[in-house]
Order: C-alpha cells, then sequence, then structure tokens
C-alpha cells in the first residue's frame, strides 16, 4: 500500500451493524482496505461473513434502519463518501460506482425492454439525446456479446447467462471508475461463468475500471483479483496480495478454507473442513472471532482481541500466531495425509 | 441480504423437551401487544355477551315511554332509544347476536372452503378448472351484493342470515387454501415423504395441512369482523336480523332516522361494531406473523 | 468393474410442456458398481435432477429400462415400490425446502422408522438416537425445527432420514450446493464415512466438478439430456476426450495460481431441449462441429470404459 499516489478508493475502520428484534448483529467491524485505480481486489469469506455489507456500504444503500454505519470513513478520490448527501450521492452512484448484483433474474426489470434499461442508465447520468443514449446502449450490448438486434426484447427471452451480461452492461455503461461485483457468477453455470469473468475482465482493461469482486469461490479470486481480503465475522483476517495470500496463507481460517477446498489438480482422499459452526454476528466471542472453531487457539486468543498486524510486504493477518504459521501448516498437511 | 440478515441462528434451538407447534405460536403471540390487546378485547365482550342478563340494568325489550330519547347519564349509560330501551342493556345482549352471526357464518364459510379448497389444490387437474370457475362466478358478485340476494330470496331472521354469509366466504377460503397448498406441493420435503412410503392422507394431514393452513387461521380472525359488519350493513338495509332483536346494525338502522337530534343512538352501536372489527383485525396481524416459523424468536 | 447394483438402458424422460415435448433424459445408459460412486455432472437444465429421481421413481420413465440388483424395476407394482423405496433414498439439494418446518430434526428422523413397520415401537426411539449421533446431530437439537439450525445442520438431517433404513442406493442430489466451503468439507466426509460403513452405492448428482472429482469412482457428464462422455473419474480428468467436457474442465477457476491453463471460452447459446432435433445437442456451442454432427450420436467406447458420445472423438484426441 506504500505507493506514491494516493489509493483510488480507501475504506478506513467501517463498522456496521443491524439492529433485529432487539439483538444488534455486528455485520462489519472495522474493516479497512484501500485499492488502487484499475487494480481488483477479492472480498472471500462464507455466507454472514458482512461480503456484501460492506459493498452496501460504499455504495451508501444499505438499508437504514435496520442497518445503521457506527463509523469509519470512505474515501473516493479523497471525498468521504459517508458524509456525503443524498443528493450528491445519487451523482456518484452509477457514474463513478456500479453494482452488479448476485441475481441477475431480480435485477433487471420484467416489463420493460433491456436495450431500454441500458440507455434509461445512460440518459440519467450523462446529458445526451435519447437517440444517442440508444446508440450506446446498443455499442455496449454488443460489447458483453448480445447482438444489438436483440435491444427490443424483453428479459425473460434471455437466458441467465445473458441477462448477467445485461446486467453487467447495464453497469458498465457509464464506465463507472469502481465496478462492485457481488457474486456474479454464483447463479451461473460454470462454462457461462467463464465467459462472463473473461467479459469482466476484458472490459475491466478497457476501462480502466477498479473492481471489487465480492466472492466466496477461492477459484474466482485466483483468476481475477490481485488482492484479496479475507473475511470472517465481519473482519478483515488475512490481507495481502493475491500470491502472498495463495502461496503464503498464515491465518487458520485461509489454511482451513484452502483445506475445505476439493482441488481438481490435486487427489486428496478426504478434506480436511474447518469444524464448527460459522459464528452468531449477535454474540461474537470476547477474544478472536475464529478460536472457537480454531484448532491453534490458546486461552490468549480467546481473552482479548487480536489486531491486524503487518508480516512481510502488503500482507497483513489478524492472528497472533501468525509468526508460527508455518507449523500450522505443517500440522495442517499431517492431518490430510 | 443473504449476507447480513441470515447471520447465524441464535440460541433458541436448544430445548429441553418437544414444544408443539400451537404452544410457540402463542409463545410468540404472547409476545406482540397489539395482538394481546385484540384478544382481551374479544374476550372481554365475549364474557360479557354471556353474562348479559346477570349484568344488564334493564332488559334489553323493557319499554320506559318517560326516558324516549334520553341522552347518556347514569341512569342510561349510552342513553335510550325512541321506545325509551336502555341502548347499552341492548348493545350487551346484542353482542351475542352479532358475534354468534360474525363467528358462525365465518366457521360454516372456512370449513366448507377449507374442504373443497384441499381437494381442488391436492388434486389439482379438471376437478381445479372446474370447481374453480364455478368459484370465479361466485366471486363476480360482489359480496354484499350476493348476501342482499341470498337474504332477499331466504327472507330475514338469524339462520338466513347466517346462510347468505357463508355463502359469500366460501370462494375465498378455497382460493387462499389452494394457493397455499399449490405453494407447498412444490416442496422437496414432499418428496421426500413420498420416498419414505408416506400415505396420501397422511401427506395431506402431516406435511400439507400444517404448511398452509397459517393464512386460513389468520383469514378467519379477519373474516369475522367483516363479517359483522356485512350482517349489520344487511340489518342497516333492513334484511337480516329483525328489530326488536338488538343486533348492532339493526341498532344502528333503528337510529339512523333519529341520528341528527340524538346522534348517540348510532354512536354507542357504531363504537361496539369499531371496536370488535378492530381488535380482532389486531388479533389477526399479530396471528400472520406469529404464525410464519421462518420468524425469530 | 465389480458387482453392479444399478444399470440403466436406453432410459427416456420425457416431460409434455405446452411448447412441446421436452426431452429431460434423453437416451441414457450407464451402471453403478456395488459400493461405489456415480457422479453425474453437467449444467443446469441439462436433466441430472431428473435422471436421479427416475431412478427412484419420483418421475415414471417414458422409455428403456432399469436393473436393481440383477431386477427390472422400470415397471412394478404399488406394494412391490413400498419394498423397494426402503433400499433406495434420496439426499435433496436444498436443506431448506427438503424438511417440513413444521416438523422437529426428531420426528423428521423417526418418520421413516415409523412407516416401514420394520421396528417395535421401542426400538424406533433407540434407533433414530442412533442415526442422530451417525450424522452428527447434537442430541441437543432433537426437538429444534428446521429454521433453527443452518444449512450444514439441516442437510445432515436430510441426510440421516434418507440413510436411516440403510438403504442400498442412494442419490445425492446436489447435496452440497448450497453450502459455505467450510460446512461443504464436513459434509462430503460425512458421506464417504457412511459409504465405508455401511457400502451404500451413491449416484451424485452435481455441477460442480470438483466435488464431484473428489468423492467419485465414475463420472457421467450430460448435456441437455444426453450422456456424452462416461468413465472413471482419474480417466475423464486425465483424458477427456468430448469437446463438452473439455470445455466445461477448463472452464472451472482453479485455486493453483500459477498453473496457467488454456480456456475454451464457449460461443453461442445453449439450444432448448423442447422437441430437440436430431444429433448432437452440443453442435451449437462446439468448436469441433461439422456436418456429421447433425446425425444421431452414438456411444462408443473409445479406450477401455471410456465411452463418449462423439462422432470426432478420435479427432479431438489428436
Amino acid at each position: 500500500m506504500e505507493k506514491s499516489r494516493a489509493p483510488f478508493i480507501e475504506v478506513k475502520n467501517l463498522k456496521v451493524h443491524y439492529t433485529s428484534e432487539g439483538r444488534v448483529i455486528h455485520a462489519v467491524n472495522d474493516v479497512s482496505f484501500s485499492l488502487n485505480k484499475g487494480e481488483t481486489l477479492g472480498l472471500v469469506g462464507e455466507t454472514g461473513a458482512g461480503k456484501t455489507t460492506i459493498a452496501k456500504s460504499v455504495l451508501r444503500i444499505l438499508p437504514q434502519p435496520p442497518a445503521e454505519v457506527e463509523g469509519g470513513e470512505i474515501f473516493l478520490e479523497g471525498k468521504d463518501l459517508l458524509k456525503l448527501s443524498e443528493d450528491e450521492m445519487r451523482k456518484i452512484r452509477g457514474r463513478k460506482i456500479a453494482m452488479i448484483f448476485q441475481d441477475p433474474m431480480t435485477a433487471l426489470n420484467p416489463v420493460m425492454r433491456v436495450g431500454k434499461q441500458i440507455a434509461e442508465g445512460i440518459a440519467l447520468h450523462e446529458k445526451i439525446s435519447a437517440k444517442e443514449a440508444e446508440e450506446k446502449a446498443k455499442k455496449m450490448l454488443e460489447m458483453v456479446g448480445i447482438p444489438a438486434s436483440r435491444y427490443r426484447d424483453y428479459p425473460h427471452q434471455f437466458s441467465g447467462g445473458m441477462k448477467q451480461r445485461v446486467v453487467i452492461a447495464m453497469a458498465l455503461s457509464c464506465s463507472p471508475d469502481l465496478l462492485l461485483a457481488d457474486e456474479p457468477t454464483t447463479a451461473l453455470d460454470v462454462t457461462i461463468q467463464a465467459q462472463v469473468l473473461d467479459i469482466i475482465k476484458n472490459l475491466q482493461k478497457e476501462f480502466e475500471t477498479s473492481m471489487i469482486m465480492i466472492t466466496h469461490d477461492l477459484g474466482i479470486v485466483a483468476e481475477v483479483c490481485d488482492n484479496v481480503a479475507v473475511i470472517y465475522a465481519g473482519e478483515v483476517v488475512e490481507y495481502g496480495s493475491r500470491e502472498e495470500i495463495f502461496d503464503n496463507p498464515l491465518h487458520p481460517y485461509t489454511i482451513g478454507l484452502f483445506g475445505s477446498l476439493p482441488d481438481i489438480n490435486s487427489d486428496v482422499e478426504r478434506l480436511s473442513p474447518i469444524a464448527g459452526m460459522p459464528p452468531d454476528a449477535a454474540n461474537l466471542p470476547a477474544g478472536c472471532a475464529f478460536s472457537p472453531r480454531c484448532p491453534y487457539a490458546d486461552e490468549k486468543c480467546k481473552s482479548a482481541p487480536v489486531g491486524l498486524e503487518r508480516m512481510e510486504g502488503t500482507h497483513c493477518c489478524r492472528c497472533i500466531h501468525s509468526r508460527s504459521a508455518d507449523k500450522i501448516k505443517a500440522k495442517a498437511a499431517e492431518k490430510v495425509c | 441480504m443473504t449476507d447480513s440478515m441470515a447471520v447465524a441462528k441464535g440460541a433458541t434451538m436448544e430445548r429441553k423437551k418437544k414444544e408443539s407447534q400451537f404452544s410457540l405460536v402463542m409463545k410468540r403471540l404472547a409476545k406482540n401487544r397489539l395482538a394481546m390487546a385484540g384478544l382481551c378485547i374479544t374476550l372481554l365482550l365475549f364474557l360479557l355477551a354471556l353474562l348479559s342478563p346477570v349484568i344488564m340494568p334493564y332488559a334489553y325489550d323493557e319499554l320506559n315511554m318517560i326516558d324516549r330519547f334520553a341522552k347518556p347519564s347514569l341512569r342510561h349509560l349510552c342513553g335510550a332509544d325512541e321506545m325509551g330501551r336502555d341502548i347499552f342493556s341492548r348493545l350487551l345482549y346484542g353482542a351475542r347476536w352479532s358475534l354468534a352471526l360474525g363467528f358462525l357464518a365465518t366457521i360454516i364459510s372456512t370449513a366448507i372452503g377449507m374442504v373443497i379448497g384441499s381437494v381442488v389444490g391436492y388434486f389439482g387437474g379438471t376437478v381445479d378448472t372446474v370447481v374453480m370457475r364455478f368459484i370465479d362466478i361466485l366471486q363476480a358478485i360482489p359480496g354484499i351484493l350476493l348476501a342482499i340476494a341470498i337474504s332477499a330470496c331466504l327472507g330475514s331472521g338469524f339462520a338466513n342470515t347466517i346462510i347468505a354469509l357463508s355463502i359469500g366466504g366460501i370462494p375465498m377460503t378455497v382460493r387462499l387454501l389452494r394457493g397455499s397448498i399449490m405453494g407447498v406441493r412444490k416442496m422437496e420435503y414432499l418428496e421426500a415423504a413420498q420416498t419414505i412410503n408416506c400415505s396420501v392422507p397422511r401427506l395431506i394431514v402431516r406435511h400439507i395441512l400444517p404448511n398452509s393452513i397459517s393464512p386460513i387461521i389468520v383469514s378467519v380472525t379477519m373474516g369475522i369482523g367483516n363479517t359483522i359488519l356485512m350482517a349489520a350493513s344487511l340489518s342497516y338495509i333492513g334484511l337480516g336480523v329483525q328489530p326488536p332483536t338488538p343486533e348492532w346494525g339493526a341498532m344502528l338502522s333503528a337510529g339512523r332516522t333519529y341520528m341528527r337530534d340524538y346522534p348517540h343512538m348510532v354512536l354507542f352501536p357504531g363504537i361496539a361494531i369499531a371496536l370488535v372489527v378492530l381488535s380482532l383485525n389486531m388479533l389477526g396481524d399479530g396471528l400472520r406473523d406469529a404464525m410464519d416459523p421462518k420468524l425469530k424468536k | 468393474m465389480s458387482e453392479v447394483l444399478m444399470e440403466v438402458k436406453h432410459l427416456k424422460k420425457y416431460f409434455n410442456t405446452p411448447k412441446g415435448m421436452l426431452h429431460a433424459v434423453d437416451d441414457v445408459t450407464f451402471s453403478i458398481g456395488k459400493g461405489k460412486t456415480m457422479g453425474v455432472v453437467g449444467e443446469s437444465g441439462c436433466g441430472k435432477s431428473t435422471l436421479g429421481r427416475t431412478l427412484i421413481h419420483l418421475y415414471e420413465s417414458t422409455d428403456g429400462q432399469i436393473l436393481f440388483d440383477g431386477e427390472d424395476i422400470t415397471h412394478v407394482t404399488k406394494h412391490k415400490m413400498h419394498e423397494l423405496r426402503e433400499r433406495m433414498q434420496i439426499i435433496f439439494q436444498d436443506p431448506f425446502s427438503s424438511l417440513n418446518p413444521r416438523m422437529t430434526v426428531e420426528e423428521t428422523i423417526r418418520e421413516p422408522l415409523e412407516l416401514c413397520r420394520r421396528f417395535k415401537k421401542n426400538q424406533i426411539q433407540e434407533e433414530a438416537e442412533k442415526i442422530m449421533e451417525m450424522v452428527g446431530i447434537d442430541d441437543r437439537l432433537r426437538y429444534a425445527y428446521p429454521h433453527e439450525l443452518d444449512g450444514g445442520r439441516r442437510q445432515r438431517v436430510g441426510i440421516g432420514r434418507a440413510l436411516a433404513l440403510n438403504p442400498a442406493f442412494v442419490v445425492c442430489d446436489e447435496p452440497v450446493s448450497a453450502l459455505d466451503v467450510s460446512i461443504q468439507a464436513q459434509v462430503l466426509n460425512l458421506l464417504q464415512d457412511l459409504q465405508e460403513k455401511s457400502g451404500v452405492t451413491y449416484m451424485f448428482v452435481t455441477h460442480d466438478l470438483s466435488v464431484v472429482k473428489h468423492i467419485s469412482d465414475n463420472i457421467c457428464v450430460m448435456y441437455l439430456g444426453q450422456l456424452v462422455e462416461t468413465t472413471t473419474s482419474k480417466e475423464l480428468f486425465a483424458n477427456p476426450l468430448h469437446p463438452y467436457t473439455r470445455a466445461l474442465l477448463s472452464a472451472i477457476p482453479s485455486v493453483d495460481i500459477h498453473r496457467k491453463k488454456e480456456r475454451v471460452i464457449l460461443q453461442g447459446e445453449i439450444v432448448s431441449p423442447v422437441e430437440p432435433k436430431p444429433g448432437c445437442r452440443f453442435a451449437a456451442r462446439c468448436p469441433y462441429a461439422t456436418d456429421r454432427c447433425r446425425e444421431p450420436q452414438q456411444l462408443r467406447e473409445i479406450a477401455k470404459d471410456h465411452f463418449v458420445s462423439c462422432c470426432r472423438a478420435e479427432e479431438v484426441w489428436e
């Protein structure tokens, strides 16, 4: 992160909680990360880890209440998004930051022609005539591999993969500087997923868009991301470049995730899953959130919160045992054999 | 949404002994103050109606020409009507008729509707098409018009009013249950039950009905209020239960002639009707929330 | 292959839809050895779930033959069906919709035991507790309702219900697709353990190739109702012959960031399985497609135990 220029987007100490029937659910706890222009950051974690909440906070589309941003700052090119008025924010959404949602079926308006939906977004943000907006929308459709002749079709006439491509075209139509992709391919088949990822990567290169890729799939991270933040219970437990995380995972949770994954390239008789269940975000442990499931946790882990510690380069890890991670990995390897 | 709301479940899952669905629903309902208020008012009204002979200060048909059109006072809590009958006593006694009408008519229409609805919902196909077209025809006629037509044919009176009101309520129940069962029919647990040799009656009783009945129960509670309103309207236009039987709607209807000079004659029956409908709706709303198993504690 | 438990010959399952006949399973032939796991992979809508459900008679087959333990069970009487169902079971994909929300964990697991008449009343409780322990559900949770459990535990209840009567054959219909990675591994291990203990035969239906590779002995690859390739798990991943299999394998994102692989990005859209034209259904997206592909394709044994239904398989091999 020690680059000469300021990062394009920087999230500092973001904290978000939900209130639900008297229970306070700590969805995001003190999350910080930054991202340079044109780079891709992967947010990896399991269901309920708070990944989507982070993305929605950046775009300021959290339903408030029940959600509440407790604290933190989100700087986009030096401006704190959390301090902007709703009016100013509206100008940023779509034009500067766009989001791709997980489910293409619900992200499109079923009674509106797909081309029109793309053109509408363009017309809203750029002062151009309806005719020009249509031209541009057609160009966007072709860019994601859908013939412009289908401009007048309705969403139900498209397959799942095509719908997601339309959603991507919509998100990219105003050439945003930052793309938030929330599990963009989870609802798709693998061959279609490959197509869609390919399109996203190419367009990103073309427009020099920064991207935050939210996913639970480490394979996708390996393929598209430059940097990775592993999220557990609303905290970044490990952060680093793709190489740092994949070649040298340090946090027991990250190591556990790799152990849980059946890999196509190697033969493992038995997987080594992480024991236990994801934590209850309304009732987090006092110390390290992962300690109840962690095979290496000791009294110290359970008593006090653990801070994010810088290792080498950009690699950070939230574990007091991370210096002795080699031992952990050796043990993990033993278990596999 | 998937990320934030579905955060790990709380500590409700550990239980010492099995809790029935009923007790769970009741527990959840008890936490809803509005619904409990509705339940209390409804029960109180029932109690008053039952005890009316004991607590009524006057007989409901006791004439007292000196007190004609008396304003509300200690002597007549809600005033007296054009015959000098005590309105408070008539309201108490009339609660029997109004509540009985509302509950009986709704229960009858729900019972018939449920039988038709579950047959139609489970078997589908031709049975479904034929029955539903008939229901469509029935539903094309506005409810109050249907009740008026049937009442006019059968003549007025308590039993006839019940029949008139129940028929109008059937299509609603059939549609609700049919829709609800069709939603459940796609569930995989029915296929699972099939693979472990579950017989059709057991399938319906154990797996389908418990999962499709909650909207019916809610619609019953809300429906009672509606039916009472409808009965009142029937009485108001001179059909339904006839004066001197002190049905609330009939009282309202009788008072309308004197409404300008003696507003208390319509005010108190009106308040009584509104109170029942409101409390039943509050209860129904609460029940709907309490019966959803997916809701947290 | 050792002893065969399930054999399917030219199985077809068509559905009547308003648009015409939907060929969900079209002329599928394969067999599964006793105690083995057969993986069935394919993308959504390829008929893999329908195939599983047809095998255990949740759907009636349109044509073809199903042999179970050497016995023809394509058409059976109601009585026979009851008997069969105790020996064939299914684990569902969605742990949310596969459990009755109004029944407790224990009631769900007890139900098959109560219905089979094999056990006395007092045995049922004992047996249910044994099953709960077997699938790793804590005794404290016996009176919990499904919505109070997380996906992993719910799936364990579903597995418990399926394995309660100790069936010989279990169709696992995407049992881990709805689960998080760490929980997914727990459930996969559980399934493997149970197989080791009881010798049950699985048909493992999934779209996730890494999972299927991990758990299966043999694999069938399906595309739009047709079986395009079947062989042992090792052979399929080492030497995929059908162009579709190749595309599928290359499309999986790998966690190995240093292995650069060639990616086949498919073009074209999926054809509809409603009233399909004869010939290879993959041809519309296939980079190798020629005129010959419009003719009906035969499943051919190209190498030992390696069946491919592609007329150009040999050329693809080169």
